[in-house]
C-alpha cells in the first residue's frame, strides 16, 4: 500500500485510472460467461445487414414522396441530404408496399437483436478510465451518435406507427435528420469495427456452438473487456441465447406480419394498429384518416358534389355520374402507408391521364390534387408527370365493384401505383393540370 | 557553393508510430470519426432551418440512449438477478428439480411478453386513444386482452415443456435421472 499512497501523491491521475469506482466500473461486476467478442460479432453482423436495409428503405421512403415537386416536401431544409432524390417510379405497383413494409416490419423484427447487441457490449459503457486517448474520447462521442441515433429512430418510428405522438416535434423532421446522425455513426462504427467483427467470427466462441451444453458453457478464451474475469455459473448456452433472440424476432414479426398482407391474412395481425377494417361489406378495410376527422360530411359528398378540373381548356365541373359515364378502368392496387401497413384492393374509375387530356393538357403535364378535407396533413399533393400519366393511375370511384365508402374517399379518390398512401388523395375536390416542365 | 541540406523526414513507419502515440489509434480511425461527426453535424445543422425543435430533439436523442443504458437495462438485469437469487430464496443460482434447471423456462415466456409490451406499449396501455380514433375510427381496447392472452399462451407452453423435461429426466432409463441422483447432496 506504500506504493499506492506514493502514486496517489505523485501522479493522482494515474492513481484514479487504476482505481475504478465500485460497481459497474469494475471488471468483476460483469459476470455473464456468454458475453464476449464472438457473441457481439454475431449480433453485429446481423445488424450490419438489417440496419443497412433499414437505411436504404428509409431513404427510399423519402424519395417516394417526390419531395422535389411543389408542396410535397415535409423536410424542405434537407439541403445536401437530398442528393440522391429521383423521380419515384410508378411500377411495379407493389414497390412502396414492399420497401416500406420491409422498413417497418424489419424494424420491429430487429428490436430484440438491437437489445441483445446493446446487452452484449454494456460493460464498455462503464469502462475505466472513461477516457484513454483522443481517439478513445472521439469514439465514445460517435458511439453516442450511433446508439442515440439508433434508439431515437426506433422509438420515434414505433410511436409514429402506433399513432402515439408523444414527442414534441414533427415526426418527419425528427426521423429524417435523426436518421442521418445515425447513418454517420453507423458508417464510422462499421469502418472501425468491421475488421474486429471478422476476426472475432473467424476465431469462434472457443467451443462448439451447437454441441456445448449449458453446464459446459465457458467464457471466450480471449482477452477482451467484454469477457468476464470472474464468470458466474452458466445459465444459458450461446445457442440458447441466440435462439431466444431469434425466437423473440419471430414472435414480433409473426404477430405483426399480417399488417402488410391482404385479406384474410390481414385480419390475423395480433399487434399492429391497422388490422381492423372501417366500413361495411367490401369497404371493411383499414383507414388512416376518417371522414369525420377530415371534416368531410355527407352533405359535401351528396348530389351537389362536383369535381373541378382546371386546365388549359378552362375549368370544368363533373358530377359523380358524369365521371361514371366516362371510360372506366379496373386495377388491383395496394394502399401502402408510411406507417408500414398495406392492403391491396381492386379499384375502378377514370384514368387520370384521360382527365388531363379532357382538360386540354398534354402527355408531359402533371396534376396537382386537392382534397375536400380540412383537417390533418396531406390535403393536397403534386403528382409527377409519370404518376399523372400512368395507365394505372386512377380517379377511383369504386372498390371491389362497389361504391367507395365515405371513410375511404367517397365520392372519388386517386389511386397511384407504387406511391405512398398519403399520395392517394381521398375526397378529391379539384385536379389542376400543371406544365410538367415547371 | 554548398547547398543547404534539406531537413530529412522521418520514415513513414515512424510517422505512423508518432500518429498512433499522439492520437491513440490508426489514421483510418480518425477518418471514420471525422466522417461521423461531419455527417451528424451537417444533419443537426439543418434542423433549425425546419423549425424551433432542435433542443427538444437533442433531449429525446440523448434520452433514448440513457433511457436504455441507465433505465431499461438495469431494470431487466435486476429483475433477472432477483428471479435467480431473491424471489426463490435459493443460494445456488441453478436450483434443480430432477436435474432440470428452471430459470430459462421463466426467462423465455416473461421475456417474450415484456418485449411485446415494450414494442406495442402505446397500443397495449391505450396511451393515445384520441389520435388513434381520429385516424382509424377504432379504439385500442382490444390490445390489452390480446397481450394478456398471448402471455398466458407463452407461460402455458413453457410450463408444459418444463413438465415434459422433468418427466423425461425422471424416467428410470434416462441418464439424466441417474446424474441427478448422483449429484444430489
Amino acid at each position: 500500500m506504500i506504493d499506492d499512497t506514493r502514486l496517489l501523491r505523485e501522479n493522482p491521475l494515474q492513481w484514479v485510472n487504476e482505481h475504478p469506482p465500485p460497481g459497474p466500473f469494475r471488471r468483476r461486476f460483469w459476470r455473464s460467461p456468454v458475453r464476449g467478442p464472438w457473441l457481439t460479432a454475431v449480433l453485429g453482423s446481423m445488424l450490419l445487414v438489417g440496419l443497412t436495409i433499414m437505411i436504404v428503405t428509409g431513404l427510399l421512403s423519402y424519395a417516394a414522396y417526390n419531395p422535389l415537386l411543389p408542396g410535397n416536401d415535409a423536410t424542405p431544409a434537407h439541403g445536401l441530404l437530398g442528393f440522391y432524390l429521383f423521380d419515384w417510379p410508378t411500377g411495379p405497383s407493389w414497390l412502396y408496399r414492399v420497401t416500406q413494409g420491409t422498413h417497418v416490419a424489419l424494424g420491429i423484427t430487429l428490436v430484440p437483436i438491437v437489445l441483445a447487441k446493446l446487452w452484449s457490449v454494456i460493460p464498455k459503457l462503464f469502462e475505466w478510465p472513461p477516457v484513454r486517448s483522443v481517439a478513445h474520447s472521439l469514439e465514445r462521442l460517435t458511439l453516442l451518435m450511433l446508439v442515440g441515433g439508433l434508439l431515437f429512430e426506433f422509438v420515434t418510428g414505433l410511436l409514429n406507427s402506433q399513432l402515439d405522438y408523444l414527442f414534441p416535434f414533427f415526426f418527419y423532421t425528427a426521423h429524417l435528420y435523426g436518421a442521418w446522425v445515425f447513418i454517420g455513426g453507423f458508417v464510422g462504427h462499421v469502418l472501425v469495427k468491421f475488421p474486429v467483427m471478422v476476426r472475432s467470427l473467424r476465431r469462434g466462441p472457443g467451443q462448439s456452438f451447437r454441441r456445448t451444453s449449458v453446464a459446459d458453457t465457458r467464457s471466450e478464451p480471449v482477452e477482451s473487456e467484454l469477457v468476464a474475469t470472474e464468470p458466474a455459473p452458466p445459465t444459458a448456452s450461446r445457442r440458447g441465447v441466440l435462439g431466444f433472440v431469434g425466437l423473440s424476432s419471430v414472435v414480433l414479426l409473426g404477430t405483426y406480419i399480417g399488417s402488410v398482407l391482404d385479406d384474410p391474412l390481414h385480419g390475423l395481425t395480433l399487434f399492429g394498429p391497422h388490422e381492423r377494417g372501417n366500413g361495411v361489406g367490401v369497404n371493411h378495410f383499414p383507414v388512416n384518416k376518417t371522414a369525420a376527422t377530415a371534416g368531410v360530411t355527407p352533405a359535401m359528398t351528396g348530389a351537389a358534389y362536383r369535381l373541378e378540373i382546371v386546365g388549359p381548356a378552362g375549368t370544368t365541373r363533373f358530377s359523380r355520374d358524369d365521371l361514371l359515364g366516362m371510360a372506366q378502368h379496373t386495377y388491383y392496387l395496394p394502399i401502402a402507408c408510411v406507417e408500414g401497413w398495406s392492403i391491396g384492393k381492386t379499384w375502378t374509375g377514370v384514368r387520370l391521364a384521360d382527365l388531363v387530356a379532357r382538360a386540354g393538357g398534354r402527355h408531359t403535364d402533371r396534376l396537382f390534387v386537392e382534397s375536400m378535407q380540412n383537417g390533418g396533413g396531406f390535403g393536397a399533393v403534386s403528382l409527377s408527370v409519370g404518376q399523372s400519366q400512368d395507365e394505372m393511375s386512377l380517379l377511383a370511384l369504386k372498390v371491389d365493384g362497389e361504391d367507395l365508402g365515405l371513410d375511404h374517399g367517397f365520392p372519388a379518390r386517386t389511386m397511384i401505383p407504387a406511391a405512398p398512401g398519403v399520395h392517394c388523395t381521398k375526397w378529391v375536390k379539384r385536379l389542376t393540370v400543371v406544365d410538367g416542365s415547371m | 557553393m554548398r547547398l543547404p541540406s534539406l531537413p530529412t523526414l522521418p520514415p513513414p513507419s515512424m510517422l505512423a508510430g508518432l500518429f498512433r502515440k499522439r492520437y491513440g489509434e490508426s489514421p483510418l480511425h480518425l477518418f471514420a470519426q471525422i466522417i461521423t461527426i461531419a455527417l451528424a453535424g451537417y444533419a443537426a445543422s439543418r434542423v433549425p432551418l425546419e423549425s424551433d425543435v432542435w433542443f427538444k430533439i437533442l433531449i429525446w436523442f440523448v434520452g433514448a440512449a440513457l433511457g436504455h443504458d441507465l433505465v431499461l437495462y438495469p431494470l431487466y438485469a435486476i429483475a433477472d438477478s432477483a428471479a435467480h437469487f431473491r424471489l426463490f430464496r435459493r443460494a445456488r443460482p441453478l436450483p434443480h428439480l430432477a436435474g432440470v434447471p428452471w430459470i430459462n423456462y421463466l426467462r423465455v415466456p416473461v421475456g417474450l411478453s415484456l418485449l411485446l409490451l415494450l414494442v406495442w406499449w402505446p397500443l397495449i396501455t391505450n396511451d393515445a386513444p384520441g389520435t388513434f380514433f381520429a385516424a382509424t375510427g377504432l379504439t385500442t381496447d382490444v390490445y390489452l386482452p390480446r397481450w394478456l392472452g398471448i402471455t398466458g399462451v407463452f407461460v402455458l407452453v413453457s410450463a408444459v415443456l418444463y413438465a415434459l423435461a422433468v418427466r423425461r429426466a425422471g424416467s428410470p432409463d434416462d441418464p439424466g435421472r441417474r446424474w441427478a441422483r448422483l449429484t444430489r447432496p
